[in-house]
Parts: C-alpha cells; sequence; structure tokens
C-alpha cells in the first residue's frame, strides 16, 4: 500500500496527480475463503480490516452486491457520539468512540473526524429529568458529559431560538463534547483500502443468494459469481438482513424502515456543533462544505425502496424552522432514503445464529454509523474466535427469547 | 405521499390521516401462560419482514379512528387493497406470483391478455 502523507503530496504533484495508485484491487473470487463477509459497508470493511490486521485472518472476501458503502454508509449524518444510557450499549458506543480518535492514523486515511460535540436538547421537565440520569450514567461509565441550563445552550448555539416564547421552549440539553461527525465515504474507503493492503479480497457486484448449509454447519454461499466456501460466515447487510436469515432458515426481530435525510444548499459557517432534539424530531449538523445536514425520522410502515415519504420531511423540516428560524428560507438541495432494520429494543444484534459458523451483525437501526469501528473490531474478534467477544456478548439475537434486552428506546437521546 | 382507502369510511384519504401500527393477523396466545419462552418471544418481538407483498395494519387517526388492514407491496410501496379487521386479505404473496408471471409470460409472446 502506498502510504499517503504531505510529502507523497508534493511528490504526485510533480506528474500532476496522474500516478496514484489504487485504493484497493478488483479480484476475481476464489473459490475457498476462511471467512466470508456478507456485506461491504462500513461495519462490514471494518471487520475485515480488524481481522486481517489485529486478529491474522488474511484469507477474507468481502461480497458486496454493489458498491462499497453505498448503502447506509452513505446515506447516514454523520453523527458520532457514545452517550448510551445503559452499561452494555455504553460500553459498546465508547469503545467505537475511542477507536474513532485515533482512526485516521490508523487508516491512513482521513476520515475528517471532528469532535465538535453533540447537544441533546430537553424541551420539558421530563426530558430533562431523563438528561439527568443518563449524564450521570455515561459519567459512571467514565463517557465524558455535561447538563447545560438554557443559558449554556444559547452560547453554544447563539442561532437557536432558546426563548421562552418558542413553542417547546429549550429548558437544556445534554452536551458531549467528544462527540462529533466524520466524513462516512471516507470510513468505507479507508477501511476498504486498508483491509485490500492486508490481503482481503473485496468482491463488488457479487450478490449472495443463498447459503450451503449441511448438518446445521455453514460451509459456503451460493453467489450470482459462483459458489465460496468459508466455513465461517459473516452477515453484515443492515436492511436486507431479515432476507438473509430467511435464506439461512431462521427469522430475526426485525423491521426494515426508510428513513431519511435531506442537506441544504452550502452556505457560510453557522453552526458548529450537532444539535439533536428528540421531543421537535430533528437533528442538524453543518458539513465541511457548508450544507447543513439534516436527519427526518423513520416512516412507520415497513419499506425496502430507498426513499422517504413528504410527509416526513415536512415535519422534520418543520421542527428545525422551530429551533432554528434563522433556516427558514435556506433552500434544500437534495433528499434521500437508505433501509434500517429496526430492533424492538432499538439496540443491535451481534450474534451466533442457530447455523453454527453463521453470524449475524444487524439491527443497528437508525444509529449503525457511530459504531462501526467498535461494531467491526468485537465482531471481527467473535469471528476469529469463534466465540462472541465480551463486549458483543449482551448483543445475542437469543435475547429477544430470554428477555434480556437492553432498553435503550428513547432512553439514550436516540431521536427515533 | 399514500393515498389509502378506508374501508370504514369508503373514502380514499391523504396519508397524513392515518398511522401505520405493523403486521396484520396477529393473534394473541390464546393460553399465555402456558407459552414457552420462545413462543412468547415470537408473539412479542418477531415480525414478518417480507421484501415484497405485506399484509399490515393501519389507524385512521384523524378520521374514523378505525383499525383496519392494508397489503401493501414494501418494494413499490403499491396499495393493493385495503379490508375491514377480521377479514381476509384476496391478494396474498402466492396470489401475487401467478397473475404476475402469467403477464410475464403474455408479454413474452406477444400476446394479448
Amino acid at each position: 500500500m502506498q502510504r499517503y502523507s504531505g510529502f507523497g503530496l508534493v511528490k504526485h504533484a510533480l506528474s500532476h496527480h496522474e500516478n496514484w495508485e489504487r485504493q484497493w484491487r478488483n479480484p476475481t473470487p476464489k473459490k475457498q475463503y476462511d471467512v466470508i463477509i456478507v456485506g461491504g459497508g462500513g461495519h462490514g470493511l471494518a471487520t475485515a480490516y480488524y481481522l486481517a490486521k489485529e486478529f491474522g485472518v488474511k484469507n477474507v472476501a468481502v461480497i458486496e452486491k454493489g458498491w462499497l458503502g453505498g448503502g447506509n454508509t452513505a446515506r447516514n449524518t454523520t453523527i458520532v457520539r457514545s452517550n448510551y444510557l445503559w452499561d452494555e450499549s455504553a460500553a459498546l458506543y465508547e469503545h467505537a468512540m475511542k477507536l474513532w480518535e485515533g482512526l485516521s492514523q490508523d487508516l491512513n486515511y482521513n476520515v475528517m473526524f471532528s469532535q465538535r460535540g453533540v447537544l441533546n436538547l430537553g424541551h420539558t421537565l421530563q426530558d430533562m429529568r431523563d438528561i439527568q440520569r443518563r449524564v450521570n450514567a455515561n459519567r459512571l461509565n467514565g463517557i465524558d458529559g455535561e447538563v447545560l441550563d438554557t443559558k449554556g445552550v444559547q452560547a453554544l448555539v447563539p442561532i437557536m431560538d432558546c426563548s421562552k416564547n418558542a413553542r417547546y421552549p429549550v429548558m437544556g440539553a445534554s452536551w458531549q463534547p467528544r462527540a462529533g461527525v466524520a466524513r462516512h465515504d471516507a470510513v468505507a474507503w479507508g477501511y476498504a483500502r486498508g483491509a485490500d493492503a492486508h490481503g482481503v479480497d473485496i468482491l463488488q457486484q457479487t450478490e449472495v443468494t443463498g447459503f450451503k448449509i449441511r448438518d446445521g454447519r455453514i460451509y459456503g454461499v451460493h453467489t450470482n459469481r459462483g459458489d465460496i466456501e468459508a466455513k465461517t460466515v459473516g452477515c453484515v447487510t443492515a436492511g436486507n438482513s431479515g432476507v438473509l436469515a430467511n435464506m439461512g432458515g431462521f427469522q430475526l426481530p426485525l423491521e426494515s424502515h426508510p428513513l431519511q435525510a435531506l442537506v441544504s444548499e452550502p452556505i457560510k459557517p453557522i453552526l458548529d456543533t450537532v444539535v439533536m432534539s428528540n421531543h421537535v424530531h430533528g437533528y442538524i449538523s453543518q458539513s465541511d462544505k457548508g450544507d447543513l445536514v439534516i436527519g427526518a425520522g423513520i416512516d412507520g410502515y415497513n419499506g425496502y425502496g430507498q426513499r422517504g415519504s413528504y410527509p416526513t420531511v415536512e415535519h422534520t423540516l418543520q421542527a428545525i424552522v422551530e429551533m432554528f428560524p434563522i433556516f427558514s428560507r435556506v433552500r434544500m438541495n437534495r433528499q434521500w432514503g437508505g433501509i434500517v432494520d429496526t430492533c424492538p429494543d432499538a439496540c443491535p444484534i451481534i450474534s451466533k445464529t442457530p447455523v453454527k459458523g453463521l453470524f449475524f451483525n444487524c439491527g443497528w437501526g437508525t444509529g449503525g454509523f457511530k459504531a462501526t469501528p467498535g461494531s467491526g473490531h468485537v465482531f471481527a474478534a467473535s469471528l476469529a474466535k469463534g466465540e462472541m467477544h465480551p463486549i458483543a456478548e449482551p448483543f445475542s439475537m437469543f435475547r429477544f427469547h430470554s428477555g434480556a434486552l437492553i432498553d435503550e428506546h428513547g432512553a439514550a437521546g436516540v431521536a427515533h | 405521499m399514500f393515498y389509502i382507502y378506508c374501508p370504514y369510511c369508503g373514502e380514499h384519504r391523504e396519508e397524513e390521516e392515518f398511522h401505520p401500527k405493523g403486521q396484520a393477523h396477529i393473534e394473541r396466545p390464546k393460553e399465555p401462560e402456558a407459552c414457552s419462552d420462545e413462543e412468547w418471544g415470537n408473539y412479542l418481538f418477531f415480525r414478518n419482514n417480507p421484501r415484497g407483498v405485506h399484509h399490515e395494519m393501519w389507524v385512521h387517526a384523524v378520521g374514523c379512528r378505525k383499525f383496519f388492514n392494508v397489503t401493501r407491496h414494501t418494494v413499490s410501496y403499491e396499495i393493493l387493497e385495503t379490508y375491514k379487521m377480521g377479514e381476509q386479505p384476496t391478494i396474498t404473496a402466492d396470489s401475487q406470483k401467478q397473475p404476475r408471471e402469467a403477464a410475464a409470460v403474455s408479454h413474452q409472446e406477444g400476446v394479448r391478455a
């Protein structure tokens, strides 16, 4: 792998930047691998990267039916935070946060991780009580967090309407300074380049059409480019996980919903942090390019069409304009949807399955991007050893029968 | 935006008058105490999530406030039918397959159906 550096930039300038090597190969599938990862999004590529780099499993294929990072990795609003209420999820997301903090150096790829802080607003007394509880829980888990009052919020975001006359007055917020945003495409590309450098085969335009299972054990997958064998298969396929689980002969407690986001035309720097509001339901940040990045809610019905409904966009923009009257005349540029696989308890599934050797990492619902490095790391550890990593252990798919749910819904400032 | 026919009001209305309420035709176990953990977990948490024809409940929240059933395609989002509570769908994933395949065949052969 050609390492990127300031010196390299100068060197390549001399040849008009025409001789950069490709970031990853486009190999033909081998007959057999040690591990197959299904799904070439951020989580899948991160899993492959850590498998090859940290756990010594180099004979790995990532199978992607479309192109790298073309699903939810490229469709989210890029927010990264770890202020979750329960110990299990706090451990998982904080594990990811610590990896985020060194990710650009680790990958030798600028993922533009910007720790500009995240505000979760409270608009009611109950919101504020929940925020206090969550911030206290975070601090006990060693995660940074502060409770701010209205004045504190106004000082951080002067353009927000914090007046008493607002329809839902801002009573305060939780503030995680280490949280922020990252460039989502760069995360997928950085992991792909890193994994490829360690010998991982990334197979794009390759669709898994079935699993090869014998005596309750997996030994390969059928694809549109022929059969590929492996004793360990990890599925990281977000919205299509339920469809793949059915191919394996079991069901997952997931429902797929469209979730959408939109960006405005680029404007001068005006918002230097991330603002989320659960109560009026909108969240917003400004990208380095200048566009306002706005996240909407999910559509309540199941859907696999990668588009959202207009009433949802309308409600979201009402919430944004309610919080930021100054944005009322900003024009929106683009709007898109992704398919999120939501779990009943709003926590992911990182788990063994009834089929031996087949693992699933899914159910991230509306908030998977922030966990990309941590999810990949613990999933890689689990695939390498055949036993779940301690951080992944509580997220078993069997918790929906044992009753050991991790009820993160609404408790963590999750804006859905 | 969906334009949904409420079988109770007998009218098409806009999506915003309705709320989706999840999978239809789920029967509560007759003897919950007798359920195994697996049966109870399946009843509470496991839902059909098909990529195709799906039966779901909707409520006409700002209309007649009644629940009813909708058969809808989860990729094209086409609403195939709506019917009252207690009724069974006339269109299912199986019944959908045949006319479409027949249509494809007749299209191939240039036959007018």
